[in-house]
């Protein structure tokens, strides 16, 4: 330090309080978090509390909901999130799965490619760029998806998808209504539009994290499989979905937990049928959609109960959620231990 | 031995260049011009791989000598706006004809990389791998039995097939990978700079692996250390980079026995490149 030449000097006074207020700051918004999740979780439980006292466990065996008699139980809705949601995943999945493996193995570059050298346009400067910028764009739009209002969804839901299922169901219905999934009739909104309509919404989540899970396998593995003459399915199917498996399971499991509290569109599509019933096309309800439709005529007594489901619900998603952040987490520990 | 990716007699009759070198050219490789989209990366390089031999490319960084090795079993196809002209000859067949599939190729002819990269699973479904490829009815259990120990593995592993390949060391994958190249009994084997991850002893191993295997497989290697190059090939590839039109492109200035490659070169770039003169 010594020497007139020398550039380096230590840091200023100015540098080290900025350092020490940049930490503050964000331990601060950390602590609030925490401290705001708390505060919901307190605040139900005593607005919840009366209610759990009066009702016990009951509440959640029962099927009776009878806010005349003073009777409440929620086991239909908690059968009809549980079901939709498990429906919608496994639609979501299959469909959200195949876009990320359609979108992130370059199926749409490779075939823009193609037309572009059938063309003879593929070395120009602008245009050999298009391939990986129309995909980036799809990715893009499905994420989109994301960004639908959700009551849009539910009125989409009502005045488009439900008429255009109707004569199928209908169809379903009479000729293989001895199947119990189909044993009743689609008369309106119901199990089968809610499920459609909620494995579209859940479809970016599962898109968007199977998409960087299947990125992150190293491209090493892939020149592994194509030099041992796999084809592109086997290489696929056989090397790059099973390394990618855990982060696109973690991802299922954010969609599910995103899935059980959805509340808008299901409350315009399920149909808030208080009843249990494994039929497709019966109106069910869930505990979101319950909730949005009681508090607006529910009386002090009521609101108690109503917290009690909310409870319930907050606790099936927070259980959800956090099995789904240890996945994740696990999932991108073992990609950087390779 | 396996066949030909067709119904092909491989006696080379139609083909005059692969006559001319005789039956014992097993991978015949002349590349005129090669591109990578408008970039030309290699021009005029013609490579006799022969059977049961260790053929070494060499060069500086740059030089295209992994492009060339990878264009002999089709994985530069996976690149796009990969262009070739010339012909690889496999057993006096053009791999590059319309009527050959890349994936058939490289089940005849297999590659280890730089990196070791075993899949994320077991040490038997690694070696098992290929040999599900092909259908492979016979008993998996021994398929990989053998090639593990012809990849001078089994005894380490034996006992712990069921663990995950990642749990092995650098240089144990490596050996992995050779095993799962070799299960499928491919004629040749093409190893691009395999020991370059590896530290010295995993290195050692491997090139005494690479002297045993060429009995039954012939391999083609692309090395950047000029030792193992002297040490384990029997015929050494010397290219070098063009820089003249402005680009960067590979091309073979000499090709020969490995012997008089390394002692009496006869092309100067050959001379100041071997005694280090440049890298």
């Amino acid at each position: 330090m010594s020497d007139e030449t020398s550039i380096s000097r230590p840091p200023s006074r100015g540098q080290l309080v900025g350092d020490v207020l940049f930490r503050r700051v964000s331990q601060v918004s950390a602590a609030l978090v925490l401290v705001l999740v708390a505060f919901i979780v307190l605040r139900i439980s005593l607005a919840a509390a009366p209610a759990m006292r009066q009702h016990g466990l009951g509440f959640l065996t029962e099927r009776i909901w009878d806010p005349n008699k003073a009777r409440y139980a929620i086991l239909p809705e908690i059968w009809g999130t549980l079901y939709t949601s498990v429906l919608a995943l496994i639609l979501g999945t299959a469909f959200g799965v195949a876009a990320a493996i359609f979108l992130s193995e370059g199926f749409l570059a490779q075939a823009t490619y193609r037309v572009l050298r059938a063309l003879g346009i593929e070395l120009r400067p602008w245009w050999s760029k298009l391939p990986d910028r129309l995909e980036a764009a799809l990715k893009n739009l499905v994420n989109l998806l994301a960004a639908i209002p959700s009551v849009v969804y539910g009125l989409w839901g009502l005045f488009v998808l439900i008429p255009l299922i109707r004569p199928i169901c209908n169809w379903l219905h009479l000729k293989l209504g001895w199947l119990p999934i189909f044993e009743t009739d689609l008369s309106g909104p119901g199990v089968l539009p809610a499920v459609i309509v909620l494995s579209i919404m859940i479809l970016p989540t599962v898109t968007a994290i199977s998409c960087d899970a299947l990125a992150s396998v190293p491209p090493r593995l892939r020149m592994a499989a194509y030099g041992l003459g796999a084809t592109r399915w086997e290489t696929i199917l056989g090397v790059i979905v099973p390394t990618a498996s855990r982060g696109i399971f973690g991802g299922v499991v954010l969609a599910f937990g995103r899935a059980l509290g959805e509340t808008m569109a299901l409350a315009m599509l399920v149909g808030n049928a208080n009843q249990i019933s494994v039929s497709l096309f019966s109106p069910a309800n869930t505990l979101a959609a319950l909730l949005a439709n009681s508090f607006p005529e529910a009386g002090p007594k009521q609101i108690g109960v109503l917290m009690y489901a909310a409870l319930v619900l907050l606790g099936i998603t927070l259980v959800v959620n956090v099995i789904g952040s240890i996945l994740l987490q696990r999932a991108s520990a073992a990609a950087g231990a390779r | 031995m396996t066949t030909p990716p067709s119904g092909q007699t491989g006696n080379g009759s139609t083909n005059g260049a692969a006559a001319l070198l005789g039956q014992d050219v097993v991978i015949d490789c002349n590349i005129r011009e090669l591109f990578y989209g408008t970039f030309k990366a290699v021009r005029d390089t013609a490579i006799p791989v022969k059977r049961n031999n260790i053929t070494a490319f060499i060069g500086p960084s740059g030089c295209g000598k992994s492009t060339v090795l990878r264009c002999l079993n089709r994985m530069n196809d996976l690149v796009r706006g990969f262009r070739f002209e010339g012909h690889v000859l496999f057993r006096g067949k053009d791999i590059y004809a319309r009527s050959i599939d890349p994936v058939a190729v490289r089940r005849y002819i297999g590659m280890v990389f730089q990196q070791p990269n075993p899949f994320a699973t077991s040490i038997l479904n690694n070696v098992a791998f290929g040999l599900r490829l092909n259908r492979y009815k016979g008993s998996i259990a021994e398929r990989v039995e053998q090639a593990l120990r012809r990849a001078a593995l089994w005894d380490e592993v034996k006992d712990k097939l069921g663990n995950s390949g990642l749990s092995l060391s650098g240089g144990q994958q490596q050996r992995l990978c050779i095993a799962r190249a070799i299960a499928t009994e491919p004629e040749v084997l093409l190893m691009d700079e395999p020991c370059s991850a590896l530290d010295p002893i995993a290195t050692r191993k491997i090139e005494e692996l690479m002297l045993e295997l060429k009995a039954r497989y012939t391999i083609a290697i692309v090395t950047h250390n000029l030792q193992q190059a002297m040490r384990v090939a029997d015929q050494t590839g010397f290219l070098y980079v063009d820089t003249t039109e402005g680009g960067r492109t590979g091309y073979l200035v000499e090709f020969g026995a490995s012997k008089e490659l390394f002692e009496a070169p006869r092309e100067a770039h050959t001379k100041s490149y071997i005694s280090g003169q440049f890298s």
